[in-house]
């Protein structure tokens, strides 16, 4: 068997899952690939969701669900510093508009407590309307202190770029065909760019972590894809909405349609729940969105749907187990999935990471590295710096005075910077998830060109090869010559 | 004798009438829905002989753009105009270019030039 | 850095320039344009087609012509400033200016004046909630022309533009005239938003099908565009279960509007007007903020760029009087309500002059709110009839300008109402 390249650990799949336990690895003495399908990490499940760290109450204590989202949630308040993640600890309300659905926020309060989650509280009205005043026809709200919410795409690309400079390799486009087994065991992971080598597989596929895990011989449960769909507001809109997260009481399904902030001031309302066969159909509905206004308006009747700026939906990956699956596989001797990570998984990933890192470097033996460098160099937005910060960056960078997204403030010095750092921008929406230039209300209706025109430049490729996200979705094409065109 | 009746919206004012032209072996013989004097001689130039402004970009190099817009200086026949623009996607011209200078002369031997609508500085690389 | 400029301007267009030259010709001797493009002209310079220019300059142009005759009025002045390539990060209310240049680094300019010539920005697809995936291949027909007017890229092959106003036409035709297969033209309302001249010699000369009263109900394809389901909408423009039909295409354009760009105006809390989206100005178009002006497409959307350079070089005469302490601003306000039929009137209010110099009058620009034939605007004050003009024919997308003659005014009384009689 040739191989092309050979690691200790290929971890399959660059989501938040993929890319945590891949920082967790690479503190080891360990050479660790990860191998991405798509041109950029962070294209599944993480680029569209709630982006919510859950306080934890809601999984079954003793759950892996209900053990890891309070673990990770721990461990994001400690990566924010290190990382330089974005991240707003609001708290989180679940309100609750009946008698009935009161008596659900005790139980939900119970089960918190015995899950080890901190400092809930139930709110009265008069409370919650204190906190959120549009919140008018809730009779009171559980209140969870240590929840927040996440750049979800910002923490996976920071995962990912930490273990790069920690030595592990990040390999996009590069799809998973099938494996190569002696005697019950992988040694090699054959893939669009030629077989790896490998001594333990991580399988964190996401959506399609069955399918990976059933090529290595492992068919002990299936993922099903649950649509959840969104509309997003500008943020002029949030003092109409509210400045939390706030969820409605749960449900069997899901926990229910929310309404609730992002990193940077953005609200959104969403998402619903769908069971789908499709894993690749993300398009949004009408009935799905007005399903979610519907809902929505049970909390905030006066929705300001004039400011919508844009809808997305997102699939979660629901494992047929009703839990996580974390660890060793029962069939294959070395490999280790980490599957069926719908939400809390976001939160989750983390302390995902620290369990397979863990495991595998006790099975493996290997040493902790002890140059093993945490923390990421700080990144500070053009728009929040302080005037003499943005004068003094202009004068080292003259692209930083160039601004090219105007809804957002992001200037070209910061494009650049994402398309030349470690895990880098190949595609406009890498640019967006990176520096938020095309998340503003005109929705890169005016920088997507220039980030094109930018991208073709910094990549030496030409203006037609730039794509908007995934292959074959090119942006622009060349004009069609003198005998071109339609006949 | 073939007689045909067409409708059209006139567009020599915001008005927009909407007439209905009487066309007998290619001649215009009457005209109804006008409201001023105007919409017989629009039907009249439409039927035997609609014309139209052409703009279109034509390539340009050591501009500071890749592209110079340009403009016909008086109107061509319609049925020549793809033509024309086909044309002149094949042309490129060198900067640099002042507004109103002729890109094309005689375009397709059409009798009308194509000129610049803007300037185009040669730029310092 | 810091200097005292008369008249500041936020954004080089056609509205800018305008104002920059008025200011000029009334005295203003510290005038600065901040734009943020690489050139002057704004979006005009994208607007390759003829048709401009009729009304303000007598002669029809292009939009890089009828740019180029703006910026000839401004250059080589000495008390006319330019700057490109310059972003304003926040106009504060004591009128000083915050900008970013790529060379000069941050900037901070002081004003006694600031014209907003911001101009508008399209709406998007999440605006109006267009369901489906997303696609490469969605695009806002102002960044399409971008790329095919300036940058030398098609945005793709064969088009279906989405709303018929002016610039989705100019599009479907310069799409054609670029070799593309441009496959309909849909429009969720009863009528066209485009003037009939850009119906005939856009959409007909191409044989482009244009919809009326269909919207699209999904886009599809998971990476680049390959289609749209379309249906048709009843009154309410909601789409009708049963009449969908797909249309094949690897481009959707949007048409679907302009927005008035005014994001500065709302951090300096300025009143804004809900249905133009623009600030409420008086006939000076002086916002409510003392000293700060607004002309253009950033106060309410125009048809034509000729109304926006004359609103322009009004804004620009009366910042270039108030900065040379010229303008009072003691008198009493009469407020402009449009009513019965008028969906927008701009100025919405007029401060009345204490003496009224005999040839002062004031312009309306007005939009309705449905297509009319033979209708009458009246302007009245009280029982009292200002002006009564028949209209042949009125259209949303057409604007309509009135003036009211100095020999009307002591005929003003509390305030001002334009409405259509039919």
């Amino acid at each position: 068997m040739e191989f092309v390249k050979s690691a200790d650990v290929v971890v399959i799949g660059g989501g938040i899952v993929g890319t945590a336990i891949l920082r967790e690895l690479s503190k080891y003495d360990l050479k660790c690939v990860l191998v991405e399908k798509e041109p950029d990490v962070a294209l599944g499940t993480t680029k569209a969701n709630s982006a919510i760290l859950h306080a934890g109450f809601d999984a079954p204590t003793g759950s892996l669900k209900a053990i890891t989202n309070v673990r990770g949630n721990k461990l994001y308040h400690e990566l924010e510093h290190e990382l330089d993640l974005d991240i707003k600890w609001t708290g989180s309300l679940v309100a609750a508009t009946t008698d009935e659905e009161m008596q659900t926020l005790q139980e939900l309060m119970a089960r918190g407590r015995k899950n080890g989650v901190e400092g809930l509280q139930i709110l009265s009205h008069d409370e919650v309307v204190e906190q959120e005043p549009n919140l008018t026809s809730v009779k009171g709200a559980l209140w969870a202190p240590s929840a927040g919410v996440c750049w979800p795409f910002g923490a996976a690309i920071a995962f990912a770029e930490c273990a790069v400079q920690n030595g592990a390799e990040v390999i996009r486009d590069c799809k998973v065909l099938g494996f190569v087994k002696e005697d019950g065991k992988i040694t090699g992971v054959e893939t669009s760019k030629g077989v790896i080598a490998a001594k333990y597989v991580v399988n964190a596929a996401g959506l399609y972590a069955d399918e990976i895990a059933k090529l290595a011989g492992d068919d002990t449960f299936t993922i099903t894809p649950r649509k959840g769909e969104y509309i997003l507001f500008d943020k002029t809109a949030c003092n109409s909405l509210v400045y939390g997260v706030v969820f409605p009481c749960p449900t069997k399904k899901s926990k229910g349609i929310l309404v609730c902030t992002t990193t940077h001031g953005n609200t959104f309302i969403g998402p619903n729940a769908n069971e789908q066969d499709s894993k690749e159909d993300l398009a949004v509905t009408t009935n799905g969105m007005n399903e979610i206004m519907a809902s929505a308006r049970k909390l905030i009747p006066n929705l300001p749907m004039g400011a919508s700026i844009t809808e997305f939906a997102g699939l979660r990956a629901v494992s047929s187990t009703g839990d996580f699956i974390i660890g060793l596989s029962d069939k294959v001797e070395n490999l280790y999935n980490a599957a069926g990570m719908q939400s809390p998984g976001l939160t989750a990933a983390p302390a995902v990471g620290e369990l397979i890192g863990k495991e595998i470097a006790r099975v493996s033996g290997a040493a902790t590295k002890a140059d093993f460098k945490a923390a990421l160099p700080k990144k500070k937005s053009f728009v929040r710096m302080t005037p003499s910060e943005q004068a003094a960056k202009i004068a080292e960078n003259k692209l930083y005075g160039r601004v090219i997204c105007r809804c957002e403030t992001v200037t070209e010095g910061e494009i650049v910077e994402a398309i030349k750092s470690p895990v880098g921008a190949r595609t406009v929406d890498g640019v967006k998830r990176r520096t938020r230039a095309g998340m503003g209300r005109c929705q890169g209706g005016f920088c997507g060109p220039r980030v094109t025109q930018i991208l073709a430049r910094e990549l030496n490729i030409s203006i037609p090869e730039v794509l908007k996200e995934r292959a074959d979705s090119n942006m622009f094409y060349e004009k069609y010559p003198v005998d071109g065109g339609e006949e | 004798m073939a007689v045909e009746t067409r409708v059209m919206n006139c567009i020599m004012c915001p008005m927009g009438c909407e007439l209905t032209v009487t066309i007998e072996d290619g001649n215009v013989t009457n005209v109804t829905g006008n409201t001023c004097p105007r919409g017989p001689i629009y039907a009249k130039n439409e039927v035997t002989a609609p014309k139209r402004m052409l703009t279109t970009t034509v390539a340009i190099e050591g501009g500071a753009l890749p592209l110079l817009p340009v403009v016909s200086a008086d109107v061509l026949p319609k049925e020549r105009i793809l033509d024309c623009a086909c044309y002149l996607r094949g042309v490129k011209v060198q900067a640099p270019v002042k507004t109103g200078d002729v890109i094309v002369e005689n375009i397709l031997d059409l009798g009308v030039n194509i000129i610049a609508s803007r300037d185009m500085e040669l730029h310092e690389q | 850095m810091s200097q005292l400029y008369d008249v500041i301007i936020v954004g080089g267009g056609p509205a800018g320039l305008s104002a920059a030259y008025s200011a000029w010709e009334n005295g203003a001797k510290k005038i600065i344009v901040i734009e943020r493009d690489r050139e002057l002209g704004g979006i005009l310079q994208q607007c390759i087609h003829n048709g401009f220019g009729l009304h303000h300059f007598k002669e029809e142009l292009t939009g890089p012509g009828y740019a180029h005759k703006c910026i000839e009025l401004v250059k080589d002045k000495l008390e006319i400033e330019t700057l490109v390539d310059t972003m304003v990060l926040d106009v504060q209310s004591n009128k000083t200016v915050i900008a970013v240049n790529p060379e000069k680094g941050l900037l901070k300019l002081e004003g006694k004046t600031v014209i907003l010539t911001m101009g508008c920005r399209e709406r998007t697809r999440g605006a109006i909630r267009i369901p489906g995936e997303r696609p490469a291949g969605v695009f806002t027909a102002g960044a399409a022309q971008r790329m095919v007017n300036m940058e030398g890229y098609l945005p793709g092959h064969k088009i279906v533009i989405l709303g018929s106003g002016d610039i989705g036409l100019i599009m479907a035709r310069r799409m054609s005239l670029e070799g593309c297969k441009v496959q309909a033209c849909l429009e969720i309302c009863p009528f066209s938003n485009g003037l009939t001249r850009n119906i005939v010699q856009c959409l007909n000369d191409y044989d482009i099908p244009l919809y009326l009263s269909h919207t699209i109900v999904a886009i599809h394809g998971e990476k680049r565009v390959t289609g749209i389901t379309v249906a048709k909408v009843d009154e309410r423009m909601t789409p009708i279960p049963g009449t969908e039909f797909d249309i094949e295409c690897d481009t959707v354009l949007l048409s679907v509007g302009l927005i008035p760009e005014n994001e500065l105006s709302r951090g300096l809390d300025l009143d804004m007007n809900p249905l133009t989206n623009g600030p409420v100005v008086d006939q000076h178009r002086e916002t409510s903020l003392d000293g700060f002006f607004a002309a253009g497409n950033v106060v309410h959307v125009h048809d034509l760029v000729d109304f926006v350079s004359e609103e322009a070089e009004i804004a620009g005469k009366y910042a270039a009087l108030k900065a040379q302490g010229k303008l009072s601003s003691d008198n009493r306000t009469v407020k402009v309500s449009a009513i019965d039929g008028v969906r927008t009137c701009v100025p919405q209010k007029i401060t009345m002059p204490a003496q009224i110099p005999a040839d002062e009058k004031i312009k309306l620009f007005m939009r309705v709110a449905a297509p009319h034939r033979k209708v009458k605007l009246v302007v009245k004050s009280g029982d009292n009839v200002l002006l009564n003009r028949p209209l042949p024919v009125a259209k949303p997308s057409e604007m309509i300008a009135v003036e009211i003659p100095a020999a009307k005014f002591n005929l003003i009384g509390e305030e001002i109402s334009v409405g259509l009689v039919l």
